[in-house]
C-alpha cells in the first residue's frame, strides 16, 4: 500500500510546481520536491502532468529536479503532546525548528510533530480478547493537568483486541495494543496519523443548547453563542479582531482551545506564546496553556501552508473532540486563508468569480464551519466544538465575498464597529449590526439560572435599538429638543454602554464577568430604567436622576467588584433604589 | 554548471519582463546578468521558468533592450548583498551600489535580500517604550521598540517632517541607547531625499545611518528590491552586530504601483484596484521583517511612510498595511489645514504594542487610563462638533459645550507642538491631566478614584 512514485519537475512558478512521471499519486497526496526534499501537496492532475503546491519556500527549485511520493494524503500526527505546543501550517513544531536552525525559519527540515523520546504514563483501560471498533477507549495518559488523553482506537479500525500493554511509561512509537482485524494485525501506539482534510466521523449531532460562556457581557448576554456553534467575527483593521479572539481564547470555558494565526502578525503569536504560560484560568487555577494547543503561519510564511493551517487545527481539535472534549477554534483570520485561496487558484489560472476570489469560495468556508458541532462521539460520549472565525473585510466593507459568503455559513455575527473602536470601547461588538441563532437554543440554560433573564435582556437590547434610532433624530435637533422619557432612554442607553457592553480586558475583574455578575448587572440596570422612568414619567427631569451619586458609582462596580463577591453588587441596587424613591417629584400643576 | 553558459535566445520582451528560451537548469528567484548590446549590464531576476523557457523582471528596467545582441547569464542563486559595519554613513542606489563617490564596500559577509520568515517561538515580544518626544505618538499611540508603525499621509502633509524628528527624538528612557536609523526611498522625488540626508546630517545621525536611494526617475522595478536590501543590511546590524535599527520606507504606494505593474505586464488576474492578489503577503515580507529576537540585544522599528491616494484610509495600500503593521499614525487634512503640526488625527490612529510597553515601571501608572480618556472623550467632541454644524453652537447643552472647549484645547494644547520641541512623558502626561481637567471629573469614568484625587486639577 506504501506506493513509491517518482517523477521531475518541467515548471516553477511560484510555490505552484508542475511535474511529470509520478504514477498512481492521488489528489491532495503528499510529495517532497527537489534536492531539499520540500513538502508539497498535490491540488490538480491533469494527464501525465501533477500540480503541486510547495509548503515551503522554494526559490532556486528548477526543471529537472526530482519529485518522489508515498502517494499518502497530508496528515497530522495527533497524540499527546500537542497541548501546550505550536506549530506552522503544516504541523511542523516551532520550538523544535528553532532549536534546530536558530531564529530563522530554513526550508527542507523534518522534525516529528510530537516528542518522539518523552515517555508518557500510560493506564490501559480495556481487557484483552475484547471486541473493538472505531473510538473504543483502550487507554489514558495525563497529558497536563487540565487534559486528560483519552487514547482511543482510530476511526475505520476494528476488530479483537489481542493484547494491551500494562499500566507504565510509553513513548508515542512503542507498541501499546495489538488488534486481530481479520484481515491482519493492527500494531496500536499512543500516537496516530489523520488526513487533515477529511473530518474525523462522528456520531449523532445534537441539538447546541448549551451556551459557550465567554466571560464577554455583550456576547454572554446580548449575542450568545453556543457550544458546538459557529460565528465570525467581521472587522476593519484596528477594530480589536484579535483583541477578542485573545479575550475569548484566555477566558470562554472551553475544555481545549486550538488558536490559529493564519498569515497575521509574528508578535501576536508572540504575545499568545508570552502571555498563556502566565495567565491563570480563574476556575481551574493552572496556567491557560495547559489547555491550547497553537498553530502560527503568519503572514510572512509561505502562502500555500497558510492555506493548510486551519485544516491542521481543526482536524486537532475533532481529535479532542472525540475523546469528549469541549473545544474552541479560534481561527484569526479567515480573509487570509480565503486569500491564500485566491493566490493559489490564480497561479492555476482558475476563473475568478467575485474579486478574483474562485467560484468554489463559498463550498470551502462552508466545508470549514460544518466540522463545528456538539455531537455524540463514537464512544459515546459528548463533545463539542466550536469555531470562532475572523474575518478581515477590505477598508472595512462588509459586502465583499469572504464576508457575505461566511455570513451564509455562521449563526452567529459580531460585527466590530470602527466608530466604537475608535473610542477605545471594547469589545467594539456593535449591537445594531450584530445578530445571533442562538437564543432560542440556549436561552432556557440562562432560564435555569435566573426566569428573568430573557425579558431583561431583551428589555435593554430594546433602550439599545431605541437609541440607536433616537440618536439619527438627536444628529438633527439635539438631545434637549427631545421629550424627558425619550431622553431618558439616551440616558439609560449611555449608562448600559459604560456600565455593561465596555469591558477592560486588562483589568483583573473585569476581564471575565462571570454569568452570575451579569446578572447581577443586569438587575441593576433594568432597575435604574424602570424606576427611572416611572419618575421622569410623574415630571422628574433626567439630570435628577443622573445626579445621584450612586449612579455614576454604578459605572465602576465591574472593576471594583470580583467575581466572588458579587452579593455586594445588590447592596448598589438597594441604594439605588431608595435613592429614586426619595427624590421628590415636582407637584403637577406648577 | 549552468552558470557558465551565455543565452542570446531573448524571445520577447514586455513592460519590465524578458523571456529568455531554452534555458537548462535555471532555478526559480535565480538571479541574471543581462548585456546589452552596448555592453551595459542590467540584474534581473527568474519569476517563472518551465522546460522551455524562463521569465525574468529586470531591475534597470527593459529600455533600450533589443531582442537581438542582448545576451543572459543565469548566476544560479538569489540576489545577495554584501552587508558591513562600514556601510553605515553611506549612500547607495536602489540596488545597493554606492553613489556617494567612494568605493564599493569590502566584506565577505553576504545575506539573500528576501531574508527568511521569523519563527514566532524565537521573537521577544516587544515592549520598551520609546520616547519620540512627541505628544501625539508618546501620550496616545506610543512607539516601542520592534514595532511596526507606519505614517499614513496625504500628499503634501508632513509625514517626512513627523519621521524626520522621530529619528531625531528617538530615545529609550532606561538606557542612553541612540538608534541607526537606514533610510529606503522609492520613487520620491530628489527632494525629499534632500531633506532626510540634511536632517539627519543637522541631528548628526548621518555618520551612522545608510541611506538607499531609488529615486523617482529610476525604473520602477527597482523598488522592488530597494526596500528588501535595506531590511537585509538592518537584519545584519540588528541580529548580528545587537544594533537598534530604525527602518524608514518611503514611500510604500509607490513600492506596490511597481508591483502592480510588473503583475499587470506578467498577465496576472488582479484583486482590488488592479492591485495582484498577493500584495498582503508581498508586504508583509516586508513589515515582518521588524521585531526582536530572543538573545539578540538589537531590534528592528520600521517607520513605513505612505500616501494615501485622495486621503482614501480604505484604498488597498493602506488598507493591506494596516491588517499587517501594528498600528497606524495617520495624519488628518482637517487639522492640517487648521495650521496644526504634527497634524495627528486622535482617533484612527493607533498602536498596537502600547498597552505593554506603558504603565508601572515603564512610563508612569495612570498612562493607560489617560490615554483611553483621551480617546473617549475626543470622540465626545467630534459627535458633538456634528450636532453642532446642523443646531448651531448656541442651541448645546452646557456639558456640550465645555466638551467642545475641551476639544479645542486638545488639539491646540496637546497635539500641537514644534518641530524642535522635545516633550518627555512626564510633560506629555502633564499636559493631558491638564486638558482633562477642563472636564467635570465624573465624565472620566475611565480613570480611577484614586488617579482623579492625585492628578485632576479642579
Amino acid at each position: 500500500m506504501d506506493d513509491l512514485a517518482t517523477g521531475k519537475v518541467i515548471a516553477v512558478n511560484g510555490p505552484i510546481v508542475k511535474a511529470t512521471g509520478l504514477r498512481g499519486i492521488g489528489m491532495f497526496d503528499v510529495a517532497e520536491v527537489g534536492s531539499d526534499r520540500l513538502m508539497g501537496e498535490v491540488i490538480r492532475l491533469d494527464k501525465d502532468v501533477t500540480i503541486i503546491q510547495v509548503y515551503e519556500d522554494n526559490t532556486g527549485m528548477r526543471p529537472g529536479d526530482e519529485v518522489i511520493s508515498h502517494c499518502r494524503p497530508l496528515s497530522v500526527l495527533l497524540g499527546p503532546g500537542l497541548i501546550g505546543n505550536i506549530y506552522d501550517g503544516i504541523q511542523r513544531p516551532l520550538v523544535g525548528l528553532c532549536e534546530m536552525c536558530g531564529s530563522y525559519i530554513r526550508k527542507g527540515i523534518t522534525i516529528s510533530p510530537l516528542a518522539v523520546d518523552r515517555k508518557w504514563e500510560f493506564q490501559p483501560l480495556a481487557d484483552a480478547g475484547t471486541e473493538v471498533r472505531g473510538g473504543s477507549l483502550i487507554g489514558e495518559v495525563r497529558e497536563s493537568p487540565l487534559v486528560l488523553h483519552r487514547v482511543l482506537l482510530p476511526p475505520g479500525v476494528s476488530g479483537t483486541l489481542t493484547g494491551i500493554a500494562p499500566a507504565g511509561q510509553y513513548t508515542i512509537e512503542e507498541e501499546v495494543f495489538t488488534l486481530d482485524t481479520g484481515s491482519g494485525t493492527y500494531s496500536g501506539k499512543l500516537a496516530s496519523y489523520w488526513p487533515v482534510r477529511r473530518p474525523r466521523p462522528a456520531g449523532t449531532r445534537k441539538k447546541p443548547s448549551i451556551p459557550l460562556i465567554t466571560g464577554q457581557r455583550i456576547i454572554d448576554t446580548f449575542f450568545p453563542i453556543a457550544r458546538g456553534g459557529t460565528a465570525a467575527i467581521p472587522g476593519g483593521f484596528g477594530t480589536g479582531k484579535t483583541m477578542t479572539q485573545h479575550a475569548l481564547a484566555k477566558w470562554c470555558n472551553a475544555d481545549i482551545i486550538v488558536y490559529i494565526g493564519c498569515g497575521e502578525r509574528g508578535n501576536e503569536m508572540t504575545e499568545v506564546l508570552t502571555d498563556f504560560p502566565r495567565l491563570i484560568d480563574e476556575r481551574n487555577g493552572r496556567p491557560l496553556i495547559e489547555r491550547t494547543v497553537m498553530i502560527a503561519n503568519t503572514s510572512n510564511m509561505p502562502v500555500p501552508a497558510r492555506e493548510v493551517s486551519i485544516y491542521t487545527g481543526v482536524t486537532i481539535a475533532e481529535y479532542y473532540r472525540d475523546m469528549g472534549y469541549g473545544v474552541a477554534v479560534m481561527a484569526d483570520s479567515t480573509s487570509r486563508w480565503a486569500e491564500a485561496l485566491r493566490e493559489l487558484a490564480s497561479r492555476l489560472g482558475d476563473m475568478p468569480a467575485e474579486e478574483g476570489f474562485p467560484p468554489y469560495l463559498g463550498t470551502r468556508l462552508a466545508e470549514f464551519y460544518e466540522r463545528a458541532g456538539r455531537v455524540e462521539t463514537l464512544s459515546g460520549r459528548e463533545g463539542d466544538i466550536t469555531i470562532i472565525g475572523a474575518v478581515s473585510p477590505p477598508g472595512g466593507d462588509f459586502s465583499e465575498p469572504v464576508t457575505q459568503n461566511t455570513s451564509r455559513f455562521v449563526r452567529c455575527f459580531w460585527a466590530l464597529d470602527k466608530t466604537l473602536a475608535d473610542a477605545r470601547h471594547y469589545p467594539s461588538i456593535s449591537w445594531i449590526d450584530s445578530y445571533t441563532e442562538y437564543l432560542s437554543d440556549i436561552g432556557q440554560w440562562w432560564e435555569n439560572l435566573d426566569n428573568e433573564w430573557l425579558s431583561i435582556r431583551n428589555e435593554l437590547m430594546n433602550i439599545l435599538v431605541e437609541d440607536h434610532r433616537l440618536q439619527q433624530v438627536v444628529k438633527l435637533v439635539g438631545s434637549d429638543a427631545l421629550p424627558p422619557s425619550e431622553q431618558y432612554v439616551l440616558f439609560c442607553a449611555e449608562t448600559i454602554k459604560n456600565v455593561f457592553l465596555q469591558q477592560n480586558s486588562f483589568d483583573p475583574h473585569d476581564k471575565f464577568c462571570s454569568p452570575e455578575k451579569q446578572l447581577k448587572l443586569l438587575h441593576t440596570l433594568v432597575c435604574l430604567y424602570r424606576r427611572g422612568l416611572e419618575l421622569v414619567q410623574a415630571g422628574l427631569s433626567v439630570k435628577d436622576i443622573a445626579g445621584l451619586e450612586v449612579v455614576s458609582e454604578i459605572v465602576r462596580l465591574k472593576s471594583e467588584i470580583s467575581n466572588r463577591e458579587i452579593e455586594k453588587i445588590d447592596a448598589y441596587t438597594l441604594r439605588l433604589e431608595q435613592g429614586l424613591a426619595a427624590l421628590k417629584i415636582p407637584t403637577t400643576g406648577e | 554548471m549552468s552558470a557558465e553558459i551565455e543565452y542570446t535566445t531573448i524571445s520577447g520582451i514586455s513592460g519590465p519582463l524578458l523571456f529568455i528560451d531554452g534555458v537548462r537548469g535555471v532555478g526559480y528567484g535565480d538571479i541574471v546578468e543581462i548585456r546589452d548590446s552596448s555592453g551595459q549590464i542590467r540584474t534581473g531576476q527568474t519569476l517563472e521558468v518551465d522546460e522551455q523557457r524562463a521569465v525574468v523582471q529586470v531591475y534597470e528596467g527593459t529600455s533600450g533592450l533589443s531582442v537581438h545582441g542582448t545576451r543572459a547569464v543565469f548566476v544560479g542563486k538569489p540576489m545577495e548583498i554584501p552587508v558591513d559595519r562600514d556601510m553605515l554613513g553611506r549612500v547607495f542606489d536602489g540596488l545597493g551600489r554606492p553613489i556617494d563617490g567612494a568605493p564599493q564596500v569590502i566584506t565577505d559577509r553576504v545575506m539573500n535580500v528576501n531574508g527568511m520568515p521569523i519563527n514566532p517561538w524565537a521573537r521577544e515580544y516587544p515592549r520598551d517604550f520609546i520616547q519620540t518626544g512627541i505628544s501625539a505618538i508618546d501620550g496616545m499611540n506610543t512607539l516601542i521598540r520592534g514595532q511596526k508603525l507606519p505614517i499614513f499621509s496625504g500628499s503634501g502633509m508632513p509625514h517626512n517632517r513627523i519621521a524626520a524628528q522621530i529619528a531625531r527624538q528617538a530615545k529609550i528612557l532606561t538606557a542612553g541607547e541612540e538608534f541607526t536609523v537606514i533610510f529606503a526611498a522609492m520613487g520620491v522625488n530628489f527632494d525629499v531625499a534632500r531633506f532626510f540626508i540634511d536632517s539627519l546630517e543637522e541631528s548628526g545621525v548621518l555618520t551612522h545611518s545608510a541611506m538607499f536611494l531609488s529615486l523617482a526617475d529610476s525604473p520602477s522595478i527597482e523598488r522592488l528590491v530597494t526596500p528588501r536590501i535595506a531590511l537585509t543590511l538592518a537584519e545584519y546590524l540588528a541580529f548580528e552586530e545587537g544594533m537598534h535599527v530604525l527602518v524608514i520606507l518611503t514611500d510604500i504606494t509607490n513600492y506596490c504601483e511597481a508591483l502592480r505593474e510588473l503583475s499587470s505586464s506578467r498577465g496576472e488576474i488582479p484583486s482590488r484596484k488592479g492591485y495582484p492578489g498577493y500584495l498582503y503577503s508581498d508586504l508583509a515580507t516586508l513589515y515582518e521583517r521588524a521585531g526582536r529576537l530572543k538573545g539578540c540585544g538589537g531590534s528592528i522599528t520600521q517607520i513605513p511612510i505612505l500616501t494615501m491616494p485622495s486621503d482614501d484610509i480604505s484604498h488597498p495600500v493602506p488598507d493591506l498595511t494596516g491588517y499587517i503593521t501594528e498600528g497606524q499614525i495617520v495624519l488628518e487634512r482637517q487639522l492640517f489645514n487648521k495650521g496644526i503640526y504634527p497634524p495627528i488625527a486622535g482617533l484612527p490612529s493607533l498602536s498596537r504594542l502600547m498597552k505593554d510597553g506603558i504603565g508601572e515601571g515603564r512610563t508612569r501608572q495612570d498612562h493607560g487610563h489617560v490615554a483611553a480618556q483621551l480617546f473617549a472623550s475626543y470622540a465626545k467632541v467630534k459627535r458633538i462638533r456634528e450636532l453642532a454644524a446642523i443646531v448651531g453652537e448656541e442651541e448645546l447643552s452646557e456639558l456640550d459645550k465645555i466638551y467642545l472647549k475641551f476639544g479645542a484645547a486638545f488639539e491646540d494644547v496637546f497635539l500641537r507642538q514644534a518641530y524642535d520641541e522635545d516633550r518627555s512623558i512626564e510633560q506629555t502626561l502633564e499636559i493631558g491631566w491638564r486638558v482633562l481637567s477642563l472636564l467635570p471629573g465624573e465624565e472620566l469614568y475611565r480613570l480611577t478614584r484614586d488617579e482623579l484625587q492625585r492628578y485632576y486639577l479642579a
